[in-house]
């Protein structure tokens, strides 16, 4: 039996030897390229050292458990550097968390201070002065000032490489007044500039804390991050030197799941406490039933477009856009798509803004209308290139799309793209596609309808003076205008705006104070209430 | 044996040079480009272009894997395009959970395969023999994402005993640790069990007929006895090879059981590079992938001489 034992070793030799590798790596951290080894190896006059015993006894923290919160979401972020990453799930963890910007958008909509104690403007919308904070300091020991608010806006300017840093180039100038006082003196009025401070490109970084952003996140924020373990978590502990009021938990553990289904499993598990949102909706049927667990649905900004190329020629004609926005039942759109959750719009405009306007009867659904327009258009029997990104929601959406459109003999061809990379370069980057279904989450993306270089290529020039006009204009100037064009849009069928998406989460007994509204870009964890 | 290993080795050398040419083209040819990805819906050209200009996607293909390859041999990966981090390490961290999971896996097969292939070899012909023939043929026929969806329905869902997912080191908390392995790492085992567990049947039976074994009874040995000191060594030989072949079928299949329990491996790794179109990440990943599936067929070679002295001597 001793011989039979040791062959049997011999044959596990490959499992032994891996095992002996591991034990290797684990003695040494500094062999791991796990970016939390940079974090501990911080000067001792690193604040973030203080927390450094608690992270110990938090190791053992996994999943539901007494101290710390654990939620799912589903987009990993692929680094913590959300300047030259323009994915969504890095502001989602680190913005107002970690990184905290001058002002924020609170649930209902509305511009609300966060280290900017105080704002005020100047009569022509040019002049903005900021009022700080006092006593506020980096996760690196910085104070935050004034200084530090020129640094970041310039910083924004020159080193960030996504598309958002556009917005800070209407900034002339950022004169540091008084340490506790920042004038920003921008180029021409504009009534979207100080809304864009709400996202990522408004948060404030310390001068001496830009060396390593896409592993190491050094802010003023009230969490800390303390493991980013990519593939899996990040980790984040509350800020023990944070200026303002302390977060319910401490410990806020964010997990991300590529399988939608493997999201909603570990909820059913109870291995996490919040799902942030839902990304399998046909698997809701099992939270409903549970007791353990409540539904919360709020509204997104994400609305469901079926977007129109204006660069072809099919889409010239007013009346066959038309058409196909009556020939189109979205009530069964949203029924498939996602699972009878999310709100019927009729325009670009999510009912959380200001100038929102029920426009959902401007073409309501009637097959016959849409076949007579189609006739007196001379497009009967219309082919269309309908590229669609390969997202569960999508998908849905675009099957019953296309079954509807076939009723009134429109042969829409579905054709499946990866999403991103395949549908960003071939539909979004070159423009080739007659038809398409994405969800833009975006705030404020009616503007990309006053631009005529976006992949739906609608250009309006009534439409980009009513904007233009808006930006330039007073509050109640900018409101009407964008009224106006959610409007126009709407009855010049630029696009159809199928629904809006809702905000799907899933909470367990433990948590409350869920933020149900996604506004901004940020998941907003200190308004989190133990129940 | 020096000739032969110098062939092995050229053939192997081949074999990688052959696998980086074929992985970097495959890879150049995928639509979607990696600075376009990064930069996301409101990407204006220029900074397209810009970032292209810093991932070095914008020189020519055989410049670009020239430069691929020449980092190989001295063991640099290059940076990922998506977090700037260097790729060496990062494979390593994600091969050495993988590892942990195929090893595990491999155990779970063994401790399945062993005692249910020897059984129904014995007990061949006879209704225990044909019921366990049976039940490895049903195991080879699911999926293992399959196993791994049903395992976490009804241990996780419904009996709440395990977690569904996720992973923690073992430094950080054995206990935890093992309850996170326990799910993904019967998910692969038990299919794998099922595979082997044929092997070791059909080598047994082999072995039983052997004269050597007649012999030993003969000697006085109990058929248990003869089976265990003579028979077991002996059959041994053709499942080792098959278990090196089977480590890499397993570490494939790790990819796909990694995605359903979320365990951060290399499969893991290998799908989110794609998906952000992180080249030079999937080329390194692809290619160590390659190089232990080699080096695994290496391994057997060796291992097959040392069990077996009469290969050693036909060499």
């Amino acid at each position: 039996m001793a011989r039979f034992t040791r062959t049997i070793l011999g044959g596990l030799v490959f499992a032994l030897v891996l095992a002996a590798c591991d034990a290797g790596d684990t003695v040494d951290p500094d062999d791991t390229a796990d970016p939390a080894d940079d974090v501990d190896e911080e000067p001792d006059d690193d604040p973030a050292d203080d927390t450094d015993d608690v992270d110990e006894d938090e190791a053992d923290d996994n999943g539901a458990d007494v101290a710390g919160l654990s939620i799912g979401f589903a987009a990993e972020p692929a680094s913590l550097d959300f300047s030259t990453d323009d994915g969504a799930a890095i502001p989602e963890a680190l913005l107002v968390n970690v990184y905290e910007p001058l002002v924020k958008i609170d649930q209902d909509g509305e511009i609300v201070p966060v280290l900017a104690e105080s704002y005020e403007v100047s009569d022509d919308n040019t002049v903005y002065d900021f009022f700080l904070e006092e006593g506020v300091t980096f996760s690196n020991g910085d104070p935050f000032d004034a200084e530090a608010v020129a640094f970041s806006i310039e910083r924004v300017q020159e080193d960030w490489t996504i598309g958002l840093a556009s917005q800070m180039d209407i900034v002339e100038d950022v004169e540091v007044v008084d340490d506790l006082h920042a004038r920003v003196t921008l180029a021409e009025p504009s009534n979207n500039w100080l809304f864009s401070m709400t996202t990522r490109i408004g948060a404030m970084f310390s001068p001496d804390g830009v060396d390593g952003l896409d592993e190491e996140a050094i802010g003023t924020g009230p969490y800390l991050v303390d493991d980013f373990a990519r593939g899996d978590r990040i980790d984040l502990v509350s800020n023990e030197d944070y200026w303002g009021e302390a977060p319910e938990f401490d410990d806020v553990s964010l997990r991300y799941f590529a399988d939608p289904n493997a999201l909603n499993n570990a909820m059913l598990a109870d291995d996490i406490d919040l799902i942030g949102t839902v990304q399998a909706p046909e698997g809701l049927s099992q939270f409903e039933d549970d007791d353990r667990f409540e539904i919360i649905e709020g509204t997104s900004e994400g609305q469901v477009v079926l977007s129109f190329n204006h660069d072809r020629e099919v889409f010239e004609d007013q009346r066959v856009r038309q058409a196909i926005r009556q020939a189109i039942d979205r009530e069964s759109v949203i029924e498939t798509s996602w699972g009878g959750y999310g709100e019927l719009i009729g325009s670009m405009v999510p009912p959380t803004d200001p100038w929102y306007e029920d426009l959902t009867d401007v073409h309501p659904y009637d097959p016959q209308a849409a076949e007579a327009l189609l006739e007196e258009a001379g497009a009967a029997d219309l082919e269309l290139d309908f590229r669609v990104p390969n997202l569960p929601y999508a998908v849905n959406a675009a099957q019953t799309v296309q079954s509807q459109l076939a009723a009134v003999g429109i042969d829409a061809e579905i054709d499946l793209l990866e999403f991103p990379a395949v549908w960003l370069d071939e539909v979004f980057t070159e423009g080739d596609y007659d038809m398409s279904v994405i969800n833009h989450v975006e705030p404020r993306d009616i503007a990309q309808y006053g631009n005529p270089d976006f992949y739906w290529a609608y250009d309006n020039p009534e439409v980009q003076d009513l904007l233009a006009e808006a930006d330039r204009g007073d509050e109640e100037t900018f409101e009407e205008n964008y009224r106006e064009v959610a409007r126009i849009i709407s009855e010049d069928a630029a696009s159809d705006w199928l629904f809006l998406a809702p905000n799907l989460m899933v909470a367990n007994e433990r948590v409350g104070g869920v933020p149900e509204n996604n506004v901004g870009e940020m998941f907003d964890l200190t308004v989190l209430e133990r129940t | 044996m020096l000739v032969q290993l110098t062939k092995r080795t050229l053939v192997l050398l081949v074999s990688l040079g052959l696998a980086s040419a074929m992985v970097f083209w495959f890879l150049s040819v995928l639509p979607g480009d990696p600075a376009q990805v990064a930069l996301g819906t409101g990407a204006t050209p220029e900074a397209v272009a810009e970032m292209q200009e810093r991932f070095g996607t914008d020189r020519p293909l055989t410049v670009q894997y020239l430069d691929w390859i020449g980092g190989l041999f001295v063991g640099d990966f290059g940076v990922s395009y998506v977090t700037g981090a260097t790729i060496g390490p990062l494979i390593i961290d994600r091969l050495m959970v993988s590892l942990w999971l195929v090893g595990a896996g491999m155990l779970v097969a063994l401790v399945i395969a062993v005692p249910l292939g020897t059984l129904s070899a014995v007990h061949h012909r006879r209704p225990l023999g044909t019921v366990l023939a049976g039940v490895s043929q049903v195991g080879i026929a699911i999926p293992n994402f399959l196993a791994g969806i049903l395992l976490i329905g009804l241990v996780a869902v419904s009996w709440r005993l395990l977690p569904a997912g996720g992973w923690v080191p073992p430094a950080q908390d054995p206990i935890e640790f093992l309850r996170r392995l326990l799910l993904p790492a019967l998910a692969l085992g038990i299919i794998e069990g099922a595979v082997l567990a044929r092997y070791v049947r059909s080598t047994v039976l082999n072995v039983l007929r052997e004269d050597f074994l007649r012999t030993a009874r003969a000697k006085g040995l109990t058929p248990a006895r003869a089976l265990v000191r003579h028979g077991l060594r002996n059959a041994a030989v053709p499942v080792v090879t098959i278990l090196g072949l089977q480590l890499a079928v397993l570490l494939v299949g790790a990819v796909v059981v990694e995605r359903v329990f979320v365990i951060p491996g290399l499969g893991s790794l290998l799908l989110d590079g794609v998906a952000n179109r992180d080249l030079l990440l999937v080329q390194g990943v692809v290619m160590v992938l390659v190089l232990a599936v080699l080096v695994l067929n290496y391994l057997v070679d060796v291992l097959y001489t040392a069990l077996d002295p009469r290969l050693r001597a036909a060499a």
